[in-house]
């Protein structure tokens, strides 16, 4: 593209190459990343991002607690889809234990994963048009959050960092009504999902500013390791709802939406369509939602009934392990990729026997899509930059851990 | 001169100065109301009834907070370089016309009268990019740094198409002097009309020369965190913004006398309510407020262009449309004289029309091309 070539600098004049500092405090660095930019003028010869701000020692906190207790860490790295994480630690551990978890529970566990996947990729549009200077769809994509967010308090009481699902299954069942709550949202979010993609799509000053920008191809994707829709967006069609399934994803229709532009403006269609498919699934399950149980009835798993505990002294004795140890997987290691908001999240867990895990592995999409911007960012404008990482979307607890 | 000229010159200019300041500081107000309307928000409301004691508020603030220094300034530039904006703003908005000779108890609605009103007001603006960049440059930072160079950039690629889009209009009317325009839209009808390429080029224009979205490069926060401004607090930054505001109100009050007709209203209302087209200040400030208006609309509506999209924009679409307004209506005013110029206003209606299809076509392809290349 043309825009991107400098201009031919005279040999008369001296120029100086500028090392531009920015973050980890900046209006745009969505969090504490911080980007040591080297500059020609206003065009950008190399990034080298600086990373760990938010370095929490996440896995080796985890290495510490049962693995009952490790679903509250899991949401808290990516805190915009926190399902995705939450899913992904539960579904390896239950790997790891031979779990049988019963299908309601993997419905609603689908249904919050998508519901999650829309919540993130709204705070995506809001925040990403803000980067580029737009003000309001930042206020309009945050009104469909805070009702997704509404729906998740209802579901258990907490809008953010929910620690919902449980090994084995999840911590209690829907609340009454919440079924019809979520129809009403995603009626009412198939009108907005229209208003959000007209927001990007046709304005031709986003238009102009995204449209090859950042341009990586399916190659240097690969190369990079990127995952999820920035992945898509340069034209590879993984996503593993459909590549691994898990949770019954098999069995639901829907589309992985791929563009091959690779460039800023992909990425934000691809979100854009798909929240789209996320509305669909969410529609399915909850035509196939029934009445059942909700948690393995493995009393070495799951907790037994609350009434049991007066009877039974068996029930007591199960709920006593659970409570002061918690269960033993058997020796091994267990890795289930999932697919989050942001790509390819999973949790490799390696057990000795022991109730705790004996080494906790996060594989972070964001953490890996960050490279791309080594890669992506260079060659455009300053402005493009901020474009590019707002593209890449990444959340820095996920980075940072 | 005698004295009493310039006691009551100085009185207008004084008067006028702190009409501008109150409007500026409930400007502020009025933009974050609306803001917030469009945006879903309630905006400011706590500071007396319905937040109108905000600006108060707002102001005492900025006047009481600690004025940060930064080591790496140029002392003298950067004390001056607010300076220079606020005074060039304040200044400009003199040579506008607000009402009839006399209509000011006796005295002319005006500071100054000069007969190169439009260019005086045109170069005076334009120096108060000096205060913007000479700020980005003393304050030592980079972010600074970069918004003053992006300031000086775009002044360089709006400049030319602006000073051009109004020359057809100086043609049509045969002076520069603002009162004259006024007074002929007065018996030949309002300039918008006529000049409706001239009219679209001259608002683009003013967008970016007070710095609003889409074109706020040289203070776009998401980049340059605040740009020239990044520096500079309490006092100082006050009159930053309090020039980009009265910037604003300057600009709307000249757009509305050159395309607007300026303080006299609409002709034809006069049948209705008999002089009401001439009724005093009413309508200049009902087609400021329309202005004002939209800036704030935009502000919310748009995205910020890039650096090199604003100095394309400006050399490649606003420069020639603008030269082709000028040599359209000089074609017309020296081949066809006589003729009513309501035909130059439809022969311009068609080719803006025109132009905005063929536009639309033209970025189409532009961007089909950069997709292409991105495919490499």
């Amino acid at each position: 593209m043309t825009t991107s070539t400098p201009l031919p600098t005279s040999s008369l004049l001296h120029t100086e190459e500028m090392i531009l500092n920015v973050g980890p405090q900046h209006p745009s660095t969505h969090g504490v990343l911080r980007l040591v930019v080297h500059m020609d003028g206003e065009y950008v010869t190399k990034v080298v991002a600086h990373m760990g701000y938010l370095h929490t020692g996440f896995e080796k906190t985890m290495e510490n607690r049962t693995y009952q207790q490790n679903v509250t860490y899991a949401p808290r790295t990516d805190y915009l889809h926190c399902f995705g994480h939450e899913l992904a630690y539960v579904l390896s551990a239950e790997r790891l234990l031979g779990a049988e978890v019963p299908v309601r529970a993997q419905l609603v566990r689908v249904l919050l994963h998508e519901l999650g996947r829309i919540h993130s990729h709204l705070v995506f549009i809001g925040t990403g048009l803000l980067d580029l200077g737009a003000l309001t769809p930042f206020f309009y994509a945050f009104r469909e959050k805070e009702m997704v967010q509404d729906l998740f308090e209802e579901v258990c009481g907490y809008r953010m960092n929910q620690g919902y699902f449980r090994v084995g299954g999840l911590y209690r069942d829907l609340p009454e009504g919440f079924e019809q709550h979520v129809r009403a949202f995603i009626d009412h979010f198939d009108e907005k999902v229209d208003e959000y993609e007209a927001l990007f799509r046709e304005n031709p000053i986003f238009v102009d500013r995204a449209t090859g920008v950042g341009v990586l191809s399916a190659a240097q994707a690969k190369d990079l390791g990127l995952t999820g829709p920035n992945l898509r967006a340069s034209g590879v069609p993984l996503d593993h709802r459909k590549a691994n399934p898990y949770c019954g994803y098999a069995e639901l229709d829907f589309e992985v939406p791929v563009e091959s532009a690779g460039d800023c403006f992909a990425r934000f269609v691809i979100r854009g369509a798909e929240m789209r498919q996320s509305a669909r699934i969410v529609r399915q399950v909850l035509d196939r939602l029934e009445p059942g149980p909700i948690r393995d009835p493995n009393r070495k798993i799951s907790l037994p009934p609350r009434q049991e505990l007066e009877t039974s002294m068996e029930a007591v004795i199960y709920h006593f392990k659970l409570v002061t140890e918690g269960f033993h997987p058997p020796l091994g290691e267990a890795y289930v990729p999932v697919e989050s908001a942001r790509g390819e999240v999973g949790y490799y867990l390696v057990s000795d026997g022991g109730s705790v895990p004996y080494r906790v592995k996060i594989r972070a999409p964001s953490f890996v899509n960050l490279q791309a911007l080594e890669v992506a960012g260079v060659g455009g404008q300053f402005a493009d930059l901020i474009t590019v990482v707002a593209s890449l979307d990444p959340v820095l607890g996920d980075v940072d851990r | 001169m005698t004295a009493a000229h310039f006691w009551i010159t100085l009185l207008k200019a004084v008067l006028v100065a702190l009409a501008l300041l109150t409007t500026f500081a409930y400007m502020t107000l009025v933009e974050r109301r609306l803001l917030a309307r469009m945006q879903i928000r309630r905006g400011p409301n706590r500071v007396g009834p319905l937040g109108l004691l905000q600006p108060l508020a707002d102001a005492i603030k900025s006047v009481f907070k600690e004025d940060v220094l930064a080591t790496n300034r140029d002392r003298v530039v950067f004390f001056l370089a607010p300076l220079i904006s606020i005074t060039t703003a304040l200044t400009v908005f003199g040579a506008i016309p607000a009402g009839r000779p006399g209509g000011f108890f006796g005295a002319n609605p005006w500071v100054f009268n000069l007969d190169i009103g439009v260019i005086f007001i045109l170069a005076f603006t334009s120096l108060g990019v000096y205060g913007i960049f000479l700020a980005g440059w003393a304050s030592g930072s980079k972010y600074s740094l970069l918004g003053g160079l992006r300031s000086s950039a775009q002044v360089i690629s709006y400049e030319l198409g602006q000073g051009l889009s109004i020359l057809g209009l100086l043609i049509l009317v045969g002076s520069a002097n603002l009162r004259s325009i006024v007074h002929w839209q007065y018996h030949h009808g309002w300039l918008i009309a006529f000049q409706l390429i001239g009219f679209a080029c001259f608002l683009i224009s003013s967008f970016a020369e007070t710095n609003r979205t889409p074109f706020d490069l040289p203070e776009a926060e998401q980049e340059l965190v605040a740009g020239y401004l990044t520096e500079y607090s309490s006092l100082k930054w006050a009159l930053f913004q309090m020039s980009e505001y009265v910037n604003m109100i300057t600009a709307s009050a000249l757009i509305s006398t050159l395309f607007l007709g300026g303080y006299r209203g609409p002709a034809f209302l006069d049948a209705v309510v008999p002089g009401i087209s001439g009724w005093p200040y009413l309508w200049l400030l009902l087609k400021i407020a329309l202005f004002l208006f939209l800036f704030i609309w935009v502000r919310a509506t748009f995205p910020r262009l890039r650096y090199d999209q604003l100095m394309r924009f400006g050399w490649k679409v606003l420069f020639p449309v603008a030269l082709l307004n000028a040599l359209l209506t000089a074609a017309f005013v020296g081949l066809l004289p006589g003729l009513s110029p309501w035909i130059l206003g439809l022969v311009s209606l068609l080719i803006l029309i025109a132009l905005l299809a063929l536009g639309d076509r033209l970025l189409a392809g532009n961007r089909k091309l950069a997709r292409g290349s991105a495919g490499d």
